[in-house]
């Protein structure tokens, strides 16, 4: 704003100052400023306007708040009240959770569109207080039992995969005083009464609060040792992250970070998924809603859904709901981890919600930092991707969440602020290329500029699980890998003819590595999840050829009469034509090679 | 509203400044009289107790800080919706301009339209058949999809937008219910022309609705234009059930219009001056195709942008990419071949494909048809790089073959006339042709069983 206009605007606020009552004083887009807001604190929530609009104290200057609003402020006017809550930006967790899908600030979108239709109004509330829905309780805590903060007190079966474990929230401690029997009840029943330890009667509920920004408390963090397994080769063989941990997939237009999100979601052996539709497309919404449902878990033979939570603030809908909707998602995440289970978010894109901050922060008219974005991005990157972990918690059992964020690089550009700062906070890093992607190499992850911080963690894991020779078989491909990309330069400028029969041979299983093990169709019934069995035979049978293919070149067998067996070209085909677990046919194929092989010889 | 107010404290671009305004909204639409009765229109953008920042429509050019009156109208921007809009065309702020008079309202909306919830989208599925070879064979057109045109200056893509519009079909059903919007923003009066007479050789015109906002029209009317044209179209496909093609152009021109807005309001830039919200105001834009469950009709988007210098990293196409659903690229040298449309397909994309393609909705062979000429004809541009540098004769025979398939496969597939209809059935087994030129054991994306069906066919 220019200084006479930005003056007058400051000059219309000192005016009013001298008011009473909290109203609204100023509206410049989803920032609003309050005035007579004395008691008000920082991030509490407010309901702005006659509608009640939901917004969050972000800043606080003498009498007058400043709050960002999470529904379209259009049609607000000067003057309409502000009402404190006295809360913090909060959500709701009880069972009910699992297979729904909530808005940025956690509300329920089914019941958004049962109030307001299929397009979204402002002040709708919707929540899971209002569930009608009895659950099955089955109550384990007996009178006279001690409990604390986490202690699990009773059950219930929220979908068939999942059993909710209902926990005395964070903070409270004491004895149990009464429990109601076993039964059915809804989210805001009582279940027991606890008499804590300063004297009160707390009423313990299915429903619970928890402020998203805060983390919700654990007892230690435990070292990460088990891979989260996905079955997408690229990932679990190359670039594999650890269940606890944190991986970032950078990536610009059309290079498949949805997709492979996606791939994740489904087939990766969490036991809940929490996805965060950052700032994305609706129909990628609508394509997981209709989706999940008809697609089974291989883990548990149940639809996907039934493990799934999805957050959607697309693209579209408010921006300051877009900052929120990242930390109602970990928020959820924490829940489920403190009853024990293994959780991967998926965070679609925080590219979105790094410029959703810029864009609050623009409009707060504070000093920009490199490409406008605010000073403090790193920092709450850094507290974002510290809420993943694996944890001991509160009620002695283990949870983990695994952190997936999708960074959308303007124009590509990894050196841009969120891809570098992001870089700072994750151990694991699979870099999406254009080139790939063009030529339809999916998944495009760059084997070369990808890497993982895990392996020396997870080594151990593979050596006793899938097989001792995984991670030297991996060296391996990586390897043959970098020395065709090196050749590939020398092709670009004199061709491949005149290189030695060795080198074709390098050629030659790069690409087979390229096309048979790094590629995987995601729309192929066989090859969209493969195990880490397979995924073994896979890079055995790939070496065994190779190493077979260099004998007989050393024997003076030229390249060109190798090529003519189809050897090569089996190899590839094996992802399609050969199913998990079934070890037989790799041995038949092997078999097969060193027959044809002798016969050249 | 009768209450006048008088005196405008600072004028600055297209923004005015009032105080002591009482009783308006943010974003409320304001009447300014100027001087000798002149009526413009304005919107609010930034409003504290007493004064108000107001956005001026038509620009400031002839108000004076004495010589206006301000008028509250209490509402935001609307236009008068029926379906006597169909066959009509407005300006860029909704008001008729063909000289037939007001449109009688069956209902009135407000331009800003509200985020379509996402559970109650429905994943759109249905394909539509343009005719064109390298959009329904490699970037197939999804009814409910926003797909838009990345060009640049001199490129043939209004040529192309008006050929989708002429030849769009939907297979299998009729087309009684499929309509045009038309939004142009900045536009020169030729163009706008242009594809006037493109609907009318097409016998459609009484079936598109027109927004149109020339390129010597304020500016500040074009941020209005699109969100006119996009209410129009919600009204046609989700109350009157039609199928809607919106073709909005020029994209660049709004964009920029937006920057011009943001700099006199002094706001902080983002990348090359634009502001930093351009991606939440685009996606309020583009978010609003797609097709909602329980409703028949559907909203598909076609958007053009012409790419400041060809850069595809540069803001506008970068964040547009971000939001569509894919993106169709023109290409300057294969237009300088001779090639129409020139398409470049390797960084063209069509997100929505993938689930509508294939058996039960094309052909079974679609999917992997596409993908081996993606893959092959990235290999042809690595090929030609090697020719460049080796010559042709050095090449290996493979490589050889790769450079015959690119180019018949730009001459033959890529190009086609201004008038030419390929059917799907055309454009597969083109295709199909084209990549039995190369060796077998070269189609490696392929399934034996596809290959043993259609290589050499």
């Amino acid at each position: 704003m220019s200084y006479d206009m930005n003056n007058t605007m400051n000059n219309a606020m000192n005016n009013a100052l001298n008011r009473m009552g909290s109203t609204i004083l100023r509206i410049n887009g989803p920032v609003v400023k309050v005035k007579g807001a004395g008691n008000f604190k920082m991030h509490e929530t407010v309901m702005v306007g006659n509608q009640g609009l939901i917004g969050e104290v972000i800043a606080l200057d003498d009498n007058i708040a400043t709050v960002q609003v999470y529904e379209v402020t259009t049609g607000l006017t000067p003057g309409e009240p502000v009402a404190g809550t006295g809360k913090p930006l909060s959500v709701w967790l009880a069972p009910g959770m699992i297979g729904n899908i909530f808005d940025g600030i956690g509300r329920p979108l089914q019941a958004i569109e049962e109030k307001s239709g299929p397009f979204i109004q402002r002040g709708v509330y919707a929540g899971l207080d209002e569930s009608p829905k009895k659950w099955v309780v089955h109550i384990i805590a007996k009178p006279g039992d001690r409990v604390r903060g986490g202690t699990v007190v009773a059950e219930t079966r929220e979908t068939p995969a999942i059993t909710h474990r209902i926990m005395v929230p964070p903070g409270i401690e004491g004895a149990v005083k009464e429990v109601m029997p076993d039964g059915e009840y809804g989210v805001t029943e009582t279940l027991m009464k606890i008499s804590t330890v300063s004297g009160e009667i707390f009423e313990l509920k299915m429903l619970q609060e928890w402020p998203v920004r805060k983390p919700r408390p654990a007892m230690q963090r435990l070292a990460i040792g088990e891979p989260l397994i996905t079955g997408q080769r690229v990932i679990d063989t190359f670039f594999p992250v650890g269940k606890g941990g944190t991986a970032a997939i950078p990536g610009s237009f059309g290079t498949g970070k949805t997709m492979t999100q996606h791939q994740i979601a489904k087939w990766s052996d969490a036991d809940i998924i929490v996805y965060i539709g950052c700032g994305e497309r609706g129909n990628e919404m609508t394509e997981v809603l209709e989706d999940f449902p008809r697609l089974t878990d291989p883990k548990t033979g149940r639809p996907l859904m039934e493990r799934t939570i999805l957050i959607a603030n697309t693209s579209n809908m408010p921006v300051a709901a877009r900052e929120a909707s990242i930390y109602t998602g970990i928020t959820m995440a924490e829940y489920y981890r403190d009853m024990g289970y293994n959780i991967a978010v998926m965070a679609d894109s925080t590219s979105r919600w790094a410029e959703a901050l810029r864009e609050i922060s623009g409009r707060l008219e504070e000093m920009p930092a490199e490409e406008g974005f605010p000073a403090y991005l790193s920092s709450r990157l850094s507290e974002f991707y510290e809420r993943a972990g694996k944890f001991e918690t509160l009620n002695g059992s283990v949870g983990s969440i695994t952190v997936i964020g999708a960074v959308s690089p303007q124009g590509g550009d990894f050196s841009e602020p969120v891809t570098q700062n992001t870089k700072r906070f994750i151990r694991c890093f699979w870099g999406l290329d254009r080139q790939l992607a063009y030529s339809r190499h999916y998944p495009a992850i760059n084997w070369l500029t990808s890497y993982s911080e895990y392996l020396d963690a997870l080594d151990g894991w593979y050596a006793e699980n899938v097989d001792p020779l995984f991670i030297k078989y991996r060296t391996e491909l990586l390897r043959i890998l970098r020395e065709e990309s090196k050749l590939m330069e020398i092709v670009k400028l004199v061709g491949s003819d005149i290189l030695p029969d060795e080198q074709k041979l390098i050629l030659e299983t790069g690409r087979v590595i390229r096309l048979g093990f790094l590629q995987q169709a995601a729309f192929h019934p066989v090859d969209t999840y493969v195990s880490l069995k397979k995924q073994f035979y896979m890079m055995d049978i790939i070496l065994y050829l190779h190493n077979q293919a260099y004998e007989v070149i050393r024997k003076g067998i030229p390249m060109s009469q190798l090529k003519e067996t189809g050897f090569f070209d089996d190899v590839i085909k094996i992802k399609y034509t050969v199913k998990d677990d079934d070890p037989e046919a790799f041995a038949r194929l092997k078999e097969k090679f060193r027959q044809g092989l002798e016969n050249l010889k | 509203m009768s209450i006048e107010y008088l005196g405008i404290k600072n004028i600055n671009g297209p923004l005015i400044v009032v105080e002591r305004i009482k009783g308006a909204a943010y974003e409320d639409l304001v009447e300014i009289v100027v001087g000798d009765g002149e009526t413009r229109l304005g919107r609010i953008m930034d409003i504290s107790e007493d004064a108000a920042v107001i956005q001026v429509f038509e620009g400031t050019s002839e108000i004076s800080l004495t010589n206006s009156r301000i008028r509250l109208l209490g509402h935001p921007l609307e236009i008068p919706l029926s379906d006597e809009i169909l066959g009509r065309t407005f300006d860029g702020l909704g008001r008729p301009i063909d000289g037939l008079g007001k449109v009688y309202p069956r209902v009135k909306r407000d331009i800003n339209g509200e985020p379509i919830n996402p559970v109650s989208r429905k994943y759109p599925r249905d394909y539509i058949e343009t005719g064109i070879s390298s959009i329904d064979g490699l970037t197939t057109l999804i009814r409910g999809q926003k797909l838009p045109i990345f060009s640049g200056s001199g490129l043939p893509h209004n040529e192309l937008a008006a050929q989708i519009v002429r030849q769009a079909r939907l297979p299998g059903e009729e087309n009684t219910r499929f309509a045009i919007v038309f939004a142009a923003m900045g536009v020169k009066y030729d163009v706008a022309e242009y594809f006037r007479e493109s609907f009318m050789q097409g016998g459609v015109l009484e079936r598109v609705v027109m927004f149109i906002n020339l390129a010597n029209d304020p500016p500040v009317e074009r941020i209005a234009t699109p969100r006119c044209a996009l209410t129009a179209a919600e009204y046609l496909a989700f109350e009157l059930g039609m199928h809607i093609l919106v073709i909005l152009t020029d994209m660049s021109a709004y964009c920029e219009a937006l920057r011009e807005i943001s700099s006199s309001k002094g706001e902080i830039p983002g990348r090359k001056g634009f502001p930093g919200y351009m991606y939440s105001d685009l996606a309020s834009i583009y978010e609003r195709a797609g097709m909602i469950r329980g409703k028949e009709g559907s909203i598909t988007q076609i958007p053009i942008l012409s790419i400041p210098n060809d850069d595809i990293t540069h803001p506008i196409p970068d964040l547009t990419g971000y939001i569509t659903e894919g993106q169709i690229v023109l290409g300057r040298e294969l237009y300088q071949k001779g090639i129409y449309p020139p398409v470049m397909i390797l960084p063209s994309l069509s997100r929505l494909m993938k689930d509508s393609i294939g058996e039960g909705f094309t052909r079974e062979d679609h999917g992997p048809c596409a993908t081996q000429l993606f893959s092959s004809y990235a290999r042809v541009n690595e090929v030609r790089a090697l020719a460049s540098v080796i010559g042709e004769d050095e090449l290996s025979r493979t490589d050889k073959l790769y450079l015959e398939f690119g180019k018949q496969f730009e001459e033959r597939f890529i190009s086609q006339a201004q008038d030419e209809r390929r059917s799907m059935e055309e454009t597969l087994d083109l295709g199909w042709k084209l990549l039995s030129i190369l060796p077998r054991e070269e189609l490696d994306r392929v399934d034996t069983a596809i290959l043993d069906k259609y290589y050499g066919r």
